[in-house]
């Protein structure tokens, strides 16, 4: 099966006076794994439930494999969607859940095709439970399924891992990803959750007010920010007060290139934690505040005078820098967005 | 110590089982009381049960039976089709308006039968007008006096489903507005469903004020006239429609136990938990 392409042309939405959606241009092209990332109230689920069909635009278009379907009603719009609350029908068990899309297309041999569905999601031993005799994880995995049952053109994944648990998360995750570079479905993913979105989608576009801010692969997305809104958003970063000269910024004695032109001489950078270098140092500007345990690596938090600076360090390294110890503070010269 | 608390239980188990014997002599003393009086005349009971020789020495009696049993079918069926969907469309599309339409459906019980019969008077002038004065009108006039009941059990039942999510996981998989009434919306309200019917049918074959006002006929009125010509006839009439009533909550309630037990049972897991771990990696 190879996927369509879907194009969302100057999609226009406002609930009273709030714009959900503000012109918002966003296009996948055929197989594509997209994902929209955003702060809560960002249109990021308003602009998939219009392509969905649950929700018109006030004004734009809608294009799915070349087709204009924004007059179609939902039950016309071939699409497999997966959803944030659990949307399996209780009456049914998860055998019949995954054969009501193929029932209404009057497939005969939809047990079968059900059957492979929720092999493919692997839990083909729970087909005859009934969704409240199965877990969370479990629940979303028979949605998944139903939703690939009928072939869509395009698969809707909205916030579907958000009500699991951190682990349960994560495997599914990982095997929505699996699933759909199987099937080859075009798939639009949203979340608010910025790792989720990073580690799955071949591209992320991250959303504000409305509209699309950046559209890039994860790693773009992280190392080279389109706008301050996306490097603040994405990833954890530290905002230090930095003199522009020339094309870089010069920053805590270490100059920065610069991701995007200053318009003023004093700015603040937003740096990464991972940037930061923290040596002890008995003559060190700076003092260990707090560390934080988080596995492999820790987090140390620095004062530098007035300033509080967020470092990444190797956790083997926690053990010469207990709070109180005096510290040297450098930066790796990696480009840096401005706020 | 010990004396004291088994001194406390024995009294409360008094106490509880006098309440119990007073209200079930208030309960029950008019129910011995109308078995004694419609056996006094040992042709009463065989009589009710032959159809043919009742309807033929009742004539208004048999009448009345079959106008209650078409109005309470009737009634329940214009007050499902009516309410169901607008219950459903209200929580979709029209969430703001679910506190007006509550309220509207409400009225019927903050009303006295007596002033809805003075409103409705001149309403039935002009339905005698159109289709004539058959005892079946009433259906629209029970239709809004059931509305309070029905409405709360409908209402429970979608209260207890997330209908927007199941509507909406429906459409994406293709299905119409039909399909999603009839196969996903229906069969998860069912007992809600059959509550709001089962409550309908009790209340009408319990009405008597709004058909005796309107000139109409039904259960009620039939006995009320019947009482004029013979006494035990009509307590027999009487005590097998309240029997009749009795049984139909009695299944309500019935079906509402099990569904609880029913859900109870399913919720606990189906295999031992520490088989399910090793089954499922979720």
């Amino acid at each position: 099966m190879t996927g369509v392409a879907v194009h969302l042309n100057g999609l226009r939405r406002t609930f009273g006076t709030v714009h959900a959606l503000d012109n918002l241009d966003l296009s996948i092209e055929p197989g594509e794994f997209v994902a929209l990332l955003g702060p809560s109230g960002c249109g990021k689920t308003t602009a998939l439930r219009v392509l969905a069909g649950l929700e018109d635009a006030d004004s734009g278009q809608v294009l799915v494999g070349g087709e204009d379907v924004t007059a179609l009603p939902a039950n016309r719009r071939d699409m497999g969607m997966v959803f944030q609350a659990y949307s399996l029908f209780p009456h049914l068990t998860a055998l019949a859940n995954v054969s009501f899309g193929l029932s209404l297309r009057g497939r005969s041999k939809s047990a079968g095709r059900a059957r492979d569905m929720l092999e493919l999601v692997g839990i083909d031993s729970f087909a005859d439970r009934y969704p409240h005799q199965l877990s969370g994880g479990q629940q979303q995995r028979v949605a998944l399924a139903r939703a690939l049952a009928i072939e869509p053109s395009v698969l809707l994944l909205d916030e579907p891992l958000s009500a699991l648990d951190a682990k349960v998360r994560v495997q599914l995750r990982d095997e929505i990803r699996r699933i759909q570079t199987e099937v080859g479905t075009t798939t639009l993913f949203v979340t608010h959750d910025q790792e989720e979105a990073l580690a799955v989608a071949d591209r992320v576009g991250v959303m504000r007010a409305g509209k699309l801010e950046q559209l890039a692969a994860p790693s773009d997305i992280y190392l080279t920010p389109a706008t301050p809104f996306v490097a603040e958003f994405v990833g954890l970063s530290n905002r230090l007060p930095g003199t522009v000269v020339g094309n870089e910024v010069e920053v805590l004695g270490t100059r920065l290139p610069l991701l995007s032109p200053a318009s003023s001489a004093s700015v603040t950078a937003l740096v990464r934690p991972e940037s930061v270098v923290v040596e002890a140092s008995p003559t060190g500007t700076g003092r260990v505040l707090t560390t934080s345990f988080l596995g492999p690596i820790s987090k140390v938090t620095v004062t530098v005078g007035e300033l509080l600076v967020v470092a990444q360090v190797a956790t083997d390294r926690l053990g010469s820098l207990a709070p109180g110890t005096p510290v040297e503070v450098s930066l790796a010269p990696n480009p840096v967005a401005l706020a | 110590m010990a004396g004291v608390i088994a001194r406390r239980a024995r009294k409360q188990r008094a106490f509880r089982w006098t309440v119990l014997i007073v209200l079930g002599v208030f309960f029950l003393l008019p129910f011995l009381a109308m078995v004694e009086f419609s056996t006094r005349d040992p042709q009463t009971w065989p009589l009710l049960v032959n159809w043919p020789e009742l309807s033929e020495r009742y004539p208004a009696l048999s009448e009345g039976i079959l106008a209650s049993l078409l109005q309470a079918s009737l009634t329940a069926l214009l007050m499902l089709v009516l309410l169901v969907p607008t219950a459903v469309w209200v929580r979709l599309r029209l969430p703001r308006l679910r506190r007006l339409v509550e309220f509207i459906c409400l009225l019927p019980l903050t009303i006295p039968a007596i002033v809805l019969v003075v409103g409705l008077a001149p309403v039935y002038a002009w339905v005698n007008y159109f289709l004539g004065g058959s005892s079946v009108t009433l259906v629209f006039a029970y239709t809004i006096l059931v509305l309070p009941y029905a409405y709360r059990a409908i209402d429970a039942g979608l209260s207890a489903i997330d209908v927007k999510t199941l509507a909406e996981a429906a459409r994406s998989l293709g299905a119409g507005w039909g399909t999603v009434m009839w196969r996903v919306v229906l069969p998860n309200i069912r007992s809600a469903v059959l509550s709001a019917a089962f409550l309908t049918v009790a209340l009408v074959l319990g009405e008597y004020t709004i058909a005796s006002l309107l000139n109409r006929t039904n259960l009620q009125v039939a006995i009320n006239f019947l009482g004029k010509s013979s006494a035990t006839m009509s307590v027999a009439v009487s005590l097998t429609a309240l029997l009749l009533a009795f049984v139909l909550l009695l299944l309500l309630s019935l079906l509402g136990g099990r569904r609880r037990r029913a859900s109870a049972v399913e919720a606990a897991p189906a295999v031992p938990a520490s088989v399910a771990a090793k089954e499922s990696p979720l």
